[in-house]
């Protein structure tokens, strides 16, 4: 008896107790969320999607103090630089990743340790290589937002006229990719009607030097290596996949007559065979030419391993922010994966409202990309986009990003201009590359001397 | 108390002398000029001057390290790119432009009637947003689908890259810039119709043909204005910008124009606005001026042998 009593009131104590930490759970956030108030002004995002609208609303909806406003478009940086040097930053700033150590080095940025305790933001769900984007000497700056990937897009009527099938068409074993390059290239009086492959040269260089067992640059950030044999290979052969087309000229000035967001684009003209290229354009074939003859694979290393770069941006804070604490509030919402999962849903209503394809969309929150993926986009109706949407949960795998550094837009510089001398026939891919190397090294060591 | 007795009492009370009136009031008109002067453009200058000593990102205060700027200017290959480029296209653009907007003038000073509609035909692309021009130029000169490879494919001539190959890239340029020569073109038109037609009627006397008239009479007579506008061409070509931002290093990246088409100025803003390098983007702006400064400085001294002033 005096034994039941006993466990009675322990479990009516343990009832208690957990009630009221369940309250205290509950009620702490509501809390904080009600001492969170004034404006939040944010720099370079737009809020032109139901992925941007649905994230906002959910941010409004939490923190009904906060008044959040944005300047609309991508960063423009010599706003947001004449901005901070005035001593007006704006909150937040919404910056691509690549670029935010240059910022963050300087000064311009504030770490945001402080706010993922207070916002209590759980790193590990974020793609580590975007994490580490954002990662200077330790020290957070940024939450990523999307997670942007590349891969393989097919014009499949294209393969089949060249007595091609999709297990043919690889980049695996750049030999057999030459031939491919040659055998769905079409030239007709003496002018090129159709491109076999797309190196997609000066942008995606980085992807070719991962692909042939390089980088560009030292996991710390802190040594160039471009000039590296890997490199220079890359470069030398990336660039001779113009010449099936007639060289570079002749391949840019065809290029540019596609109408890459039109019904009648580059894959229902049939002006391309095959090249690599980012995710979100798999959004618009869906949109314009659901019925094109369009196949997607990634895109893989001379190993035979899939293999994409990452892009996208961060939300970050600017140094003298009026609002720190609304602005790692807006930080934290907008990644969180229960925004993102609102936004996913959003998206597939319209989607399924207008009878569009819905090929998702892809967070740096890996919990919340999970769920969109295996929860929210279902099969599309359509077998070529639900195959693209598998290469697409494939590659997000696969994604790499070149790491932070506080020289990004001069780092970033020194290889395009190098890849683009080559290109234009003014250096070979070594002394380019040379030249890339001395330059991109200067701008680092400059860089990280002066954090 | 009216502004002509305030005038008339300065300076310290003195009655001053008609002379230095004068030179008072007309201090006074153009102070709202002098002001401006001082804190727009002789202000910067003097900073720029300064921050071209320093290692500065705007971010962070300016650090002083003295010629070093200068120093990496001599070994920056892009910067040599760049002014090869700029004095490229300024060798091309400005006797060209000369030539085809004083044409254009001697037409215009002959249409009788019909001169006010091609004047004003002429001069609408100098007002024309040079944003504009340069998305125009870029569709006009596109290599397959341009209007230019277009009309030279009437004629069985292959048009050539101008916007992908860059051997092109500047000439193609070069060719959009004489899109906007209205303003030249006015000024020779000015020019032309202040040539006193007795000096036609007595060269006519003498037996001078028509070309000698333009060149012993017309020529000399507009000398003035084609020193002008020389001089104003000069400058505006070396710092050449909007146009071939927009077309190639904006929103709509053309890799063919990556060196082809990196001019100084867009050089300068890249370093200052894209690399934070603004020590070393000033440093680059005042080697542009005393370039500048040299080539307006030669062209004074060889104004005096071929410029006709009437006045002395």
């Amino acid at each position: 008896m005096k034994q039941s009593v006993t466990l009675r009131r322990l479990t009516q104590f343990a009832t208690v107790t957990a009630i009221a930490l369940a309250l205290v759970a509950v009620l702490a956030p509501v809390q904080a969320q009600d001492e969170i108030s004034g404006e939040v002004n944010v720099m370079g995002f737009g809020t032109g999607d139901e992925i941007a609208t649905e994230r906002v609303d959910l941010f409004r909806e939490t923190y009904p103090n906060v008044e959040v406003s944005f300047t609309e478009g991508a960063l423009d940086e010599q706003q947001f630089l004449t901005a901070v040097a005035s001593g007006t930053p704006p909150d937040a700033v919404y910056i691509d990743r690549a670029l935010l150590s240059t910022y963050a080095v300087r000064g311009a940025l504030q770490p945001l340790t402080q706010c993922i305790e207070d916002m209590g933001i759980d790193m590990s769900i974020f793609r580590q290589a975007a994490v580490e984007q954002v990662t200077i000497n330790g020290e957070i700056y940024g939450i990523p937002d999307f997670w942007n990937n590349i891969y393989l897009m097919i014009n499949t009527a294209a393969v089949e006229e060249a007595g091609l099938t999709l297990d043919d068409i690889s980049t695996t074993d750049w030999d057999r990719l030459t031939e491919l390059n040659e055998a769905l290239t079409r030239i007709e009086n003496g002018r090129v009607t159709r491109i076999g492959f797309d190196p997609k040269l000066p942008e995606f260089f980085p992807l070719w030097v991962r692909a042939n067992g390089g980088q560009l640059l030292s996991d710390d950030g802190r040594t160039a290596m471009l000039n590296s044999p890997e490199a220079v290979e890359a470069l030398e052969y990336a660039f001779s996949q113009h010449e099936p087309s007639g060289g570079r000229a002749e391949f840019m000035a065809f290029r540019d007559t596609w109408d890459f967001f039109g019904s009648n684009n580059q894959i229902v003209a049939d002006q391309v065979g095959f090249w690599p290229m980012e995710q979100w354009y798999m959004n618009v074939l869906a949109d314009v030419s659901p019925d094109a003859p369009i196949a997607f694979k990634a895109f893989t290393d001379r190993e035979g391993n899939p293999i994409s770069m990452a892009t996208g941006s961060a939300w970050a804070i600017p140094t003298n922010s009026a609002n720190y604490e609304g602005a790692c509030a807006l930080a934290a919402t907008m990644t969180s994966t229960e925004a993102w999962i609102r936004a996913a849903q959003k998206r597939a209503e319209l989607r399924a409202e207008s009878g569009t394809i819905n090929t998702g969309v892809s967070p740096a929150n890996a919990e919340a990309e999970e769920i969109i993926f295996t929860e929210i986009v279902g099969p599309t109706g359509n077998e070529v986009f639900d195959q693209g949407i598998a290469v697409l949960r494939e590659v997000q795998e696969a994604g790499f990003a070149i790491p932070a550094n506080p020289a990004g837009n001069e780092f970033r510089q020194a290889w395009m201009d190098a890849v683009n001398r080559v290109l234009n026939g003014e250096q070979t891919a070594q002394e380019a590359l040379d030249q890339a190397q001395a330059e991109a090294q200067a701008a680092l060591d400059s860089a990280w001397s002066r954090q | 108390m009216s502004t002509q007795s305030v005038l008339a009492r300065l300076p310290f009370g003195r009655r001053a002398t008609l002379q230095q009136r004068e030179a008072l009031a007309g201090i006074a008109f153009i102070s709202p000029w002098i002001i401006g002067f001082f804190i727009f453009t002789a202000g910067p200058m003097v900073i720029s001057l300064g921050l071209s000593l320093t290692e500065y990102d705007v971010l962070r205060p300016p650090t002083f390290i003295g010629l070093e700027n200068y120093q990496r200017m001599l070994g920056d290959p892009r910067l040599m790119t760049s002014l090869y480029n700029s004095i490229y296209y300024a060798l091309l653009h400005v006797p060209l432009s000369i030539i085809f907007a004083l044409s254009l003038a001697l037409i215009l000073n002959n249409v009788g009637k019909a001169a006010g509609f091609f004047r004003t035909a002429f001069y609408l692309p100098s007002v024309t947003p040079a944003v504009a021009i340069g998305t125009l130029w870029l569709w006009l000169l596109n290599p397959r689908v341009g209007l230019i490879n277009r009309g030279l494919e009437v004629f069985g001539i292959q048009g050539p890259g101008w916007t992908t190959d860059p051997n092109w890239i500047k000439p193609g340029i070069v060719l959009m810039s004489l899109w906007s020569v209205g303003s030249t073109v006015i000024i020779y038109l000015a020019a032309l119709r202040n040539v006193p037609n007795d000096l036609y009627e007595a060269a006519n006397i003498d037996g001078a043909n028509g070309w000698q008239q333009f060149r012993h009479v017309t020529i000399p007579m507009i000398s003035g204005a084609i020193f002008f506008t020389l001089i104003v061409n000069i400058i505006s070509s070396l710092q050449i910008f909007t146009e071939v931002y927009t077309m190639y290093f904006g929103n709509q990246t053309n890799n063919a124009a990556a060196s082809a088409g990196l001019f100084y100025n867009i050089y300068l803003f890249r370093q200052a606005f894209e690399f934070l390098n603004f020590g070393y983007a000033s440093a680059m702006a005042w080697l542009l001026f005393v370039i500048i400064m040299i080539l307006t400085f030669i062209q004074l001294r060889l104004s005096k042998r071929w410029v006709y002033y009437e006045g002395g």
